[in-house]
């Protein structure tokens, strides 16, 4: 099996520190994972560009510039490195990077574009370090390089059928100038590329021994937790350490820009101390902030026209001749992210260095923020990426690695900053709440002539023309054949953090569009898969899927007394999924016995992976259905632990079929591309099971009583 | 105050205020940080180690509690990844992230100890108090299934299971 280094948090800095330097620079010692003797005398390694590394004992060392949150670029960017490579899979290690420029200029893991961005990059990084040992073994063999070709980590010279393998080869080929162009297979070649090879960190998530963010130790370190004004905006006014100081362990209290951080020689002495803390707040304008406020801001905005986003024929005319009218409001709430792993980030700022420990999405982010801190030049600063344990979006904020920051500045020794579950659930940048108007039209015969949206949703990014594009789509984008579209929005100023959740603006409104969809066809009297049929016979990508989807799940052949389907279907990410839920409602409780979803998501990499992302995006997407909420009151967060913000546990979870469409189309995207499809589908479901209609999330009992 | 007890399958003896949950006592006095925080109210499961053989939660175990008892974590486990249920997980490439992995794995050695051949319901029982936020689920009832299989092969070998739990 191939492992990866022991320390994958020792990174590249410390894998070249840990070594001997030798020719160049370019032979480092060797950290081997059987022990952890140092091999320096026996083992060199050559660098053959930013990705790969091949050690003399044929170790090949990928560097990883994504992060590892549980969606698998581990071992996805390895098969495409080790494609052109052509070497032997067994061999590969990887590491975290660190951050480089050769990365691109924001190193960092979200939208679900790691395999879209490296698709091409990293198969050429392979297939240049290839060619640099063709060269290598043709100036050794003195022949040309047209009659070498390679074979699992070997040289191989067709003439002779001498070999040469790519460790003894690397050395040479580490000096070589890496050429200027290189081909890459024909995807029929592929022998790695399209297979499931086991993930490269399973071996080491099922003993413990994978080093996440939290699990960061330093020599001298000290134990810190913060605490933080509870409204959104406020400020620390004073505070009172003496009890603190007395809790046993406590070792310092320091202010620091968003809180009062207590230090102590563990974690729950931190905690106990920070129990004691006596704090005043200056609450500042949000004090009376709540979410019923909120709602009724989004609801008097909602009464006027918003920003245009899309403006299809004439959709004021077009509803007032319809034959049938409908209209519908839809609302979500706020959520958190609520990885399993809490924020947390370990520093040590010293006087001319300063080094980072952290689960992050955002190595660039990670930098700059620690730069402009301790004041240091980016060159002085190490991020060391480790394991994250659930990012989801949360971890491209910087907040918890700018608060360890400035703690390790301001008492000068290493710490590690751990958030309690509460700090996580009420300290989070969150995925926005909207309220979303919809008006739509059919004709005589049930067609849809008119669809007019008006969305009123905080901006998760910035405003362009007044629309932020992330907040409406999922709707502008919308390819069903509807003569007359219109989509206005409203960014309601809301003083509560907000950042990307997995699928973001898809995460609402394909809820929102696939629901009202739904609700033309109901009114149309049409089925739903037939009513999307005909909308969609222009879109081969999104018809495909749902095609095969309704044929997998048995669209319309019957089921057990209470059970029903529905169906929804989306394009996100650059892939196209569609699924159907079958679920039961009895007395007011709602089972989601099994989804079927069909994924065109372009060249599969790793089929095993794609069908783990669209299970996990399912229960993401279910959690949120079915109970997800934060609510506020008093201009802080209710909600604080799992027993007031629960999440889908295991005997609620359903049969889950994946059908992957085969295709030789670019790669789209995987992490985010099944959350925003579960939700109308099984929101359809129950209207199928119940004649209910559900236009507010979580769906609650009461709901369905 | 000190406390001795034996982890995984060693004595150890350690000097600490005697309300410290385990789970502290693990990761930060001991340094043994495979057994995960993820709530500190018994609510997620991350933490989950055994006592006596028993799945409990060490985040709100306090460590005076612990006193004379037997604790296996998960890297008590085997020393190799070659308990039942880690060879399943294996073998089925259960963990995404990872992060509640340690909690699914020791919860489900607790399982199959108790009982060897677990029905969906008996999964359910044991497991909804492990959440994952990546939603293994699926694979993890399924990797359940064949570690009770492993299970039940190496003991009509009669070979003995080399994991402490």
């Amino acid at each position: 099996m191939s492992t990866t280094l022991p320390n994958p948090k020792l990174g590249r800095r410390g894998f070249l520190k840990a070594g001997v330097a030798a020719a160049g620079g370019l032979f480092i010692g060797f950290h081997l994972p059987e022990s952890d003797k140092l091999e320096a005398a026996t083992t060199s390694t050559a660098k053959l560009n930013a990705f790969i590394h091949i050690g003399s004992d044929d170790t090949v060392l990928f560097s990883i510039h994504k992060s590892e949150m549980g969606q698998g670029p581990q071992t996805s960017l390895s098969q495409l490195l080790a494609e052109e490579l052509d070497c032997d899979w067994k061999q590969v290690r990887t590491e975290f990077a660190p951050v480089d420029p050769a990365y691109g200029p924001l190193q960092g893991t979200f939208g679900s574009m790691s395999i879209r961005t490296c698709w091409d990059p990293l198969r050429k990084a392979g297939a240049s370090a290839r060619d640099m040992l063709l060269e290598a073994a043709a100036q050794k063999w003195g022949v040309a390089k047209s009659q070498l070709r390679t074979e699992k980590g070997q040289v191989i010279n067709t003439a002779t059928n001498a070999r040469l393998s790519y460790g003894s080869l690397a050395d040479a080929a580490g000096k070589l100038p890496a050429p200027a162009k290189v081909a890459v297979k024909d995807p029929k070649d592929f022998h790695l590329i399209g297979t499931s090879p086991k993930r490269l960190d399973t071996h080491l998530k099922v003993n413990g021994s994978a080093e996440f963010g939290l699990d960061a130790r330093r020599p001298g370190m000290v134990y810190a937790v913060l605490q933080r004004c509870p409204v959104f905006g406020g400020k620390v006014a004073s505070f009172d350490a003496t009890k603190t100081k007395a809790v046993p362990g406590v070792k310092d209290v320091v202010q620091i820009s968003r809180g009062v951080a207590v230090i102590a020689d563990n974690t729950w002495s931190a905690m106990e101390g920070r129990r004691a803390l006596q704090v005043q707040y200056d609450e500042g304008k949000n004090a009376n902030l709540s979410s019923a406020g909120i709602r009724e801001l989004f609801v008097n905005l909602a009464q006027k026209p918003g920003a245009v986003a899309r403006n299809d024929g004439d959709v004021t005319s077009a509803l007032a001749n319809g034959a049938k009218k409908l209209e519908a409001v839809y609302e979500v709430p706020y959520l958190s992210h609520a990885p399993m792993e809490p924020m947390n980030c370990t520093a040590d700022v010293r006087p001319d260095s300063c080094e980072v420990w952290v689960s992050t999405q955002i190595q660039t982010a990670a930098m700059g923020t620690a730069a402009k801190i301790t004041g240091l030049h980016p060159d002085k600063i190490q991020i060391h990426t480790m394991y994250l344990g659930g990012g989801f979006g949360r971890r491209g904020g910087d907040d918890f690695v700018s608060e360890a920051v400035e703690i390790s500045k301001a008492i000068g020794k290493p710490v590690k900053l751990t958030w309690s579950r509460e700090d996580d659930m009420q300290h989070d940048l969150y995925r926005p709440a909207s309220y979303t108007k919809f008006a739509g039209a059919l004709d005589k015969d049930g067609w849809p002539v008119a669809w007019n949206t008006r969305v009123v949703c905080p901006s998760f990014g910035g405003l362009r023309n007044g629309v932020d594009r992330t907040s409406v789509e999922g709707i502008i984008d919308l390819e069903y054949a509807i003569p007359n579209f219109h989509v206005d929005y409203h960014p309601p100023d809301v003083d509560i953090p907000t950042t990307y959740w997995r699928s973001v603006g898809f995460s609402q409104n394909t809820f929102f569009s696939e629901s009202f969809l739904d609700e033309l066809a109901a009114a149309g009297g049409k089925d739903p898969l037939e009513f999307r049929r005909r909308l969609l016979a222009k879109s081969p990508r999104l018809l495909g899927v749902l095609e095969l989807a309704a044929a997998k799940a048995g669209w319309g052949k019957p089921l057990p007394a209470g059970h029903a389907r529905g169906i929804a279907v989306v394009n996100n990410i650059g892939s196209y999924n569609a699924q159907v839920a079958e679920v039961s409602v009895d007395q007011g409780k709602l089972r989601v016995h099994r989804v079927v979803c069909a994924v065109d998501c372009g060249h599969v990499i790793n089929p095993a992976g794609v069908e783990q992302q669209i299970q996990s995006g399912i229960v993401y997407g279910l959690s949120a259905a079915m109970k997800g909420a934060i609510t506020i009151e008093r201009g802080r967060v209710v909600q604080g632990n799992f027993n007031h913000y629960d999440v889908l546990r295991i005997n609620e979870m359903p049969v889950v079929e994946v059908h992957i469409v085969p295709s030789q189309a670019a790669p789209g995207g995987i992490g985010e591309a099944s959350t925003p499809t579960i939700i109308p589908a099984v929101a359809n479901a129950i209207y199928a099971a119940t004649g209910k209609r559900l236009r507010k999330l979580p769906i609650l009992p009461e709901d369905l009583a | 105050m000190a406390v001795s007890f034996t982890l995984n399958g060693k004595p150890q003896t350690v000097d600490v205020s005697p309300q410290m949950p385990l789970l502290w006592v693990l990761r930060d006095s001991l340094g043994m940080t495979g057994t995960k925080f993820g709530c500190g109210m018994a609510l997620c499961g991350a933490c989950t180690v055994h006592i006596n053989g028993q799945p409990v939660r060490s985040c709100v175990t306090p460590i005076s509690s612990v006193a004379g008892k037997t604790v296996t974590t998960i890297e008590g486990l085997s020393s190799d990844n070659s308990h039942p249920v880690q060879r399943a997980w294996l073998e089925v490439d259960v963990p995404q992230c990872g992060y509640c992995q340690s909690g699914q794995i020791m919860t489900a050695a607790g399982l199959l100890k108790k009982t060897a051949h677990p029905t969906d319901a008996d999964i359910d029982e044991a497991m909804h108090g492990n959440i994952c936020r990546c939603g293994t689920y699926q694979m993890i009832r399924q990797a359940v299934h064949l570690a009770a299989q492993y299970q039940a092969a190496s003991n009509s070998d009669g070979h003995e299971n080399k994991g402490r739990a």
